[in-house]
């Protein structure tokens, strides 16, 4: 395979700049990860300790395999949201190695406003289900939660996308063979309930886990009974009698324990469906994507620069790189997995769709995974363009993207604009997971574009009541337009919406990639059937 | 010469005899118990018998077995090492009696030897200065006797040797209880309960000579050893020459021995042994074999005792004569055995799950009779291995000795290997100037437990760090390859996460002591160690039995042996077992308190078997009852005390009832 030649030269002044660039925002994200890593307030955090309990990410981390990866989702859930305090939405969740085993992990944090179920609790531990369901992850639920926020609850309750899908999920990926295994570590209480209740194997910690549907206070107010949350559905009850739970646990520790032991029995894991071949490291130092990535998101850069830094060996077999040069296409392996990179060198042209679309359907045909690396401001415009199809093409595109049934990995390492993030496979394309860089920007197009959009309509609107739009008049009105666009299009933005799966450092990528592709090569890969090509 | 040669001993001797055996190409027979079937002399021997069962009376203590085997076998020579059937005169009239040749003396000398009260009076009338004592007779002459010799003395089995029925008396009102226990130990022992006494010297060493002597009447001396560092009356380390003797005791001493020996009408490599101090000596006894400890006269004199024994024992004359025998140099041997100097010397059984010596040279000898694998029994003697070291002077020997005791390894069972470091590097031993008494008398300060130390616990730490994450590392990327997934990201041991890579807390008890440390940014080639609050860097250089770490950029050099539960991290020598406290097995100290015991199902209470205060040990009834024509027998589920008992033979218990309530014993 050749190697990428690059022409990235960390002397050059804006290299310089550049890095610094990059490396004070990652300093950044770095710096609120770290305040979300706490979780709760100290007080909550204390109370949780006192009880005996080990914290959220503790428990994960005796759970896994010693000193095992952790790749989590959506660390940045909810941020900035709810008053600034609902860290990680309450739910640390994330693939992790259990007994050589990759298993979705959802860990409720009850130190974070006991661990209720807010929207995008929902929604995270949805995402879980959705990433476990599609490759075939066992799942092992950390139950500790108050069950769902009932002052929200026309955002968590009624929808199809609200809590009763969690165990809809529940009871359909064990229709599929997909392990479900509760440790009950905490409350559990009414639809909460159904958590352990719809598990293959639940464990419950003694004098600690409860589960009920209805708990002391509820019972008490509906008839009077007065009884403790443990003889009303603890350990002994669900254990002895009841048969909601199958496991008692004598601590935290112990209850792990004892969820490895469940997955070390759960049978075979699937195989890898790809020819894995032993990882190189890039020849091109990865540290130098700070330097190459522009400051201002419009300055293009080849997108080849971050590719030899991502792959191994910095090898890439380029397809058609002469034809419809915006797009670049080929394949490369990272971390000893074959993928197909789709890639973006700017605007999409018609040709730069058509021949996306064709290399999509190489890889398809092949099974192997695809990559897609964003930053597009989206589709070409012009009446040239228009009437020579482009809209045909990117459908083209579009249709590959969508039906290709290899898992697709998508990272926004620039801008993700209007229709090109669409061929490009953003988030409603369902990629596998779907990443964003520090400086990544994401909407249906940029900020100076919409307010020049919207201020021309505003203008021909006033125009046609004879109105008068002075040029400060047009800049109040634009103003606030551009910085909504802008502070909407910023990756925590997206990322605290659960628009995508994580704002991930530059230099973690190639790992994060890795991760992501050894366990989604281990389910299978359906035969592709794609949809019907306009041609 | 013989042409076969059996061998009736086993462990280090029989080894050592087999070797010189095979030199001389004289072919070797071993014979073996039922414990020793796996073991190294049944290996290196030509052909091997079985005798019997463990215990030495049905095999190595059995003449009937061992002459059928060197009939069976065809040997024409039997060579009897020490201990065991060495000294027994009826063994080698049997020989004789069979047409075996027996290495070692005539059984008329072994016998008049071997009675230690007519030794002494036969040294006596060769003009030997003997120690001042009583010849044999009942308690009641005995204690008269005692009386007037004066105390301390020392009470001796006639038949003794070894230590074993020999006691020190500092007191008459102490006489009487050591004679019934010497008695009863020489019975055990030897099959012979005669006693007598002997005055005890005080500060005085135990010098012994040996001599060789042949059929045509040659007798010379290999002259001393001083074994005069002995626990419990066996010796330990053994040198010579021995310090501070001066040249004219050392040859009044010599010619003393070799008049002994001409006396007994002595033939073979022998023994005499005395007591010196104060320029003066004292004939001890004669050993009628060879010794332990014959190798430090072997490598003075660069001659090969065991060969000479052969030889003479053939009926050949003395290969030297006494001015061609050349010694030079300085010898020391120590005896390594299975035994726990920290607890009385208590002997040590157990599988010797890892043996390494330091690779020989023409200065260190080891003569051992195990290898990793073997058990050692409570059958036979603790001796496992002996080192001896050469020096052309004796701080060299010394110097050498402390270097190959810290290189000897042996995990598996407890052994006096720490001892005899300490004993090596004491200034006593520095001097030279010791007694007898020097161990006993020094015991405390010789075994002193390991000091807890930082640094040692951090070295400890990083070792036990280094193969847990290398097995943590096999595991995982084994679990990875099963899944055609060979090179796999999951694999990797540094708890990578997005943002910040985690650690890993992981906990070791090591002599009742928990150190806790935490690991991370793991990769093959080292990783952060932080222990005590502190951030340590350690390198791996190399990884397997053999580890090579960089701690903090000091260099460290261990050894590992993987238990069940645990390991053991051999660090200059001494062995520190680590067993693990993860989080895998850490919530068992969170089982709880107490435990009730409940009906399984409704029943009849039939029998009540335990009342409150009764200590109960896991599995033991505690309620017997009867459902469905069934019974059901309900066993303590732990060690423990019943605290209550809720059921009456009679009661109809519920299914769920309490039936008992247990409390946990402490360290249960």
């Amino acid at each position: 395979m050749p190697r990428l030649d690059s022409l990235v030269n960390s002397k050059d002044a804006d290299y310089a700049k550049n890095f610094q660039f990059m490396a004070e925002r990652v300093a950044e994200l770095k710096r609120i990860a770290g305040e979300i890593r706490l979780g709760g307030d100290e007080a909550a955090r204390e109370r949780h300790l006192a009880r005996g309990k080990m914290p959220a990410r503790q428990r994960i981390d005796a759970l896994i395999d010693p000193m095992s990866p952790f790749l989590e989702i959506a660390p940045f859930a909810a941020y900035g949201m709810y008053d600034g305090r609902v860290a990680a939405a309450g739910v640390v969740a994330g693939v992790g190695r259990v007994r050589g085993r990759e298993c979705m992990i959802v860990a409720n944090d009850a130190t974070v406003k006991g661990g209720v179920y807010f929207p995008l609790t929902v929604k995270k531990h949805l995402r879980a289900q959705e990433i476990a369901a599609q490759n075939d992850l066992p799942c092992l639920y950390l139950v500790d939660s108050g069950g769902a926020n009932l002052t929200s609850q026309e955002d968590v309750f009624p929808d199809r996308d609200h809590f009763g899908r969690i165990f809809y999920n529940q009871a359909m990926m064990s229709s599929r063979g997909i392990a479900q295994i509760a440790v009950v570590m905490g409350s559990c209480t009414a639809g909460g309930a159904y958590v352990p209740a719809m598990s293959d194997e639940t464990i419950i910690v003694r004098n600690e886990g409860a589960i009920f549907l209805a708990g002391p206070p509820l019972v008490k107010a509906a008839t009077g009974e007065v009884v403790s949350a443990e003889e009303l559905g603890g350990a002994d009850v669900h254990c002895r009698r009841s048969g909601v739970a199958d496991h008692c646990a004598e601590s935290d520790a112990h209850a792990l324990q004892i969820a490895r032991n469940i997955v070390g029995n759960l049978g075979p894991a699937g195989t890898t469906k790809a020819a894995v071949r032993q990882p190189a490291e890039p020849y091109y130092d990865p540290a130098e994507i700070y330097g190459l990535l522009p400051q201002d998101p419009r300055k293009q850069f080849d997108i080849r620069e971050v590719i030899a830094r991502l792959v191994d060996a910095s090898e890439f077999d380029e397809f058609r790189k002469l034809y419809g040069p915006s797009l670049v296409t080929g394949f490369a392996h990272i971390h000893g997995y074959p993928v197909g990179i789709v890639a973006n060198n700017g605007v999409l042209f018609p040709e730069s769709a058509q021949k996306g679309a064709h290399f999509i359907e190489l890889c398809a045909r092949r099974k192997t995974p695809l990559l897609f690396l964003h930053n597009t401001t989206g589709f070409i415009v012009g009446a040239k363009y228009e009437s020579a199809g482009v809209a045909k093409e990117g459908a083209k595109m579009v249709t590959a993207v969508a039906t290709a049934a290899v898992p697709k990995l998508s990272i926004i390492v620039g801008g993700s604009f209007g229709a090109g993030n669409y061929a490009m496979c953003g988030r409603a394309y369902s990629p596998r997971f779907l990443w964003m860089w520090p400086g990544a920007r994401i909407g249906v197009m940029g900020g100076e574009q919409a307010a020049s959009v919207l201020t021309r309509v505003k203008r021909e609107a006033m125009a046609k009541r004879r109105k008068d739009f002075s040029a400060a008049e047009e800049e109040e009105f634009a103003c606030p337009i551009r910085e909504q666009y802008e502070r909407q299009s910023i990756p925590l933005y997206s990322s605290a919406r659960l628009w995508d799966d994580g704002v991930i450092d530059p230099l973690d990528t190639r790992r994060t990639i890795a991760l992501a592709l050894s366990f989604a090569l281990k389910a299978p890969i359906e035969e592709t059937r794609f949809g019907l090509f306009r041609m | 010469m013989m042409h076969k040669l059996l061998i009736a001993n086993r462990g280090e001797i029989a080894c050592r005899i087999l070797r010189t055996a095979k030199r001389l190409g004289v072919a070797t027979v071993a014979v073996y118990s039922e414990a020793d079937a796996h073991a190294l002399h049944v290996e290196l021997a030509d052909e091997a018998y079985f005798l019997g069962p463990a215990p030495a009376r049905d095999s190595y203590l059995s003449i009937e077995k061992i002459i059928d085997v060197a009939k069976r076998s065809g040997a024409d020579a039997i060579h009897p090492g020490y201990g065991f059937l060495s000294e027994n005169a009826d063994f080698a009239e049997s020989c004789a009696a069979s047409g075996l040749i027996f290495v070692g003396p005539p059984p008329r000398a072994m016998r008049l030897l071997g009675a230690k009260s007519e030794a002494k009076a036969t040294m006596m009338r060769a003009g030997t200065p003997v120690a001042p004592g009583s010849s044999s007779g009942d308690d009641a002459e005995l204690i008269e006797a005692a009386r007037a010799l004066g105390f301390p003395l020392l009470v001796k089995a006639a038949a003794g040797g070894g230590g074993k029925g020999m006691r020190i008396v500092r007191a008459v009102e102490e006489l009487g209880a050591a004679l019934d226990s010497a008695r009863r130990e020489a019975r055990a022992a030897f099959g012979d309960d005669t006693i007598f006494i002997e005055k005890y010297f005080s500060g005085f060493k135990h010098v012994e000579i040996q001599i060789f002597a042949d059929m045509q009447g040659g007798v010379i001396s290999f002259f001393e050893r001083d074994c005069s560092l002995q626990r419990r009356r066996q010796k330990i380390i053994e040198e010579t020459p021995a310090p501070g003797l001066t040249p004219s005791l050392r040859a009044r001493m010599s010619e003393a021995a070799i008049r002994a020996s001409r006396a007994a009408g002595y033939v073979g490599a022998g023994t005499v042994e005395f007591l010196v101090g104060d320029d003066h000596f004292y004939f001890l006894e004669m050993n009628t074999r060879l010794q332990v400890e014959h190798p430090v006269t072997e490598m003075v004199s660069n001659q090969d005792l065991v060969e000479w024994q052969l030889r003479v024992g053939c009926g050949a004359s003395l290969p030297l004569t006494q001015n061609d025998l050349r010694m030079s140099g300085c010898a020391i041997e120590a005896r390594i055995c299975a035994e726990d100097p920290a607890r009385g010397f208590m002997p040590s059984t157990g599988e010797i799950v890892h043996f390494r010596a330091p690779p020989l040279t023409p200065f260190l000898r080891i003569d051992s009779g195990v290898r990793a694998g073997d058990r050692v029994t409570h059958y036979y003697d603790s001796l496992l291995a002996k080192l001896i070291v050469y020096g052309e002077n004796r701080a060299q020997a010394l110097t050498r000795l402390q270097a190959a005791l810290e290189e000897i390894e042996i995990v598996g069972v407890a052994t006096n290997l720490d001892l005899l470091r300490a004993i090596s590097k004491s200034d006593a031993m520095a001097r030279g100037d010791y007694d007898t008494e020097f161990v006993a008398s020094n015991i405390d300060a010789l075994i002193v437990p390991i000091e807890a130390n930082m640094d040692l616990d951090r070295v400890l730490l990083a070792a036990a760090a280094s193969i847990f994450l290398a097995d943590v590392r096999r595991a995982a990327q084994e679990a990875s390859r099963a899944v055609g997934d060979a090179w796999s990201p999951w694999a990797e041991t540094d708890a990578w996460r997005l943002y910040e890579p985690a650690g890993y807390e992981f906990a070791v008890m090591q002599a009742n002591r928990t150190l806790t440390a935490r690991v991370m940014r793991s990769q093959v080639s080292g990783f952060s160690l932080i222990f005590g609050g502190v951030e340590t860097s350690v390198e791996i250089r190399k990884i397997g039995d053999r580890l090579l770490l960089l701690v903090d950029g000091v260099k460290h050099e261990v050894a590992t042996v993987a238990l069940d539960d645990g390991i053991v991290v051999i660090l200059r020598g001494r062995n520190y077992v680590l067993k693990w406290l993860q989080a895998a097995t850490s919530w068992q100290g969170h089982v709880p308190s107490d435990e009730r015991v409940l009906a399984p199902m409704p029943a009849t209470v039939m029998r009540v078997a335990v009342k409150p205060g009764d200590a109960v040990s896991k599995g033991e009834t505690l309620v017997v009852l009867e459902a469905m024509k069934m019974e059901i027998a309900m066993a303590a589920p732990h060690d423990g005390v019943v605290e209550s008992v809720a059921c009456a033979v009679g009661d109809m218990a519920k299914e769920g009832a309490e039936l008992v309530t247990l409390t946990r014993m402490d360290g249960a």
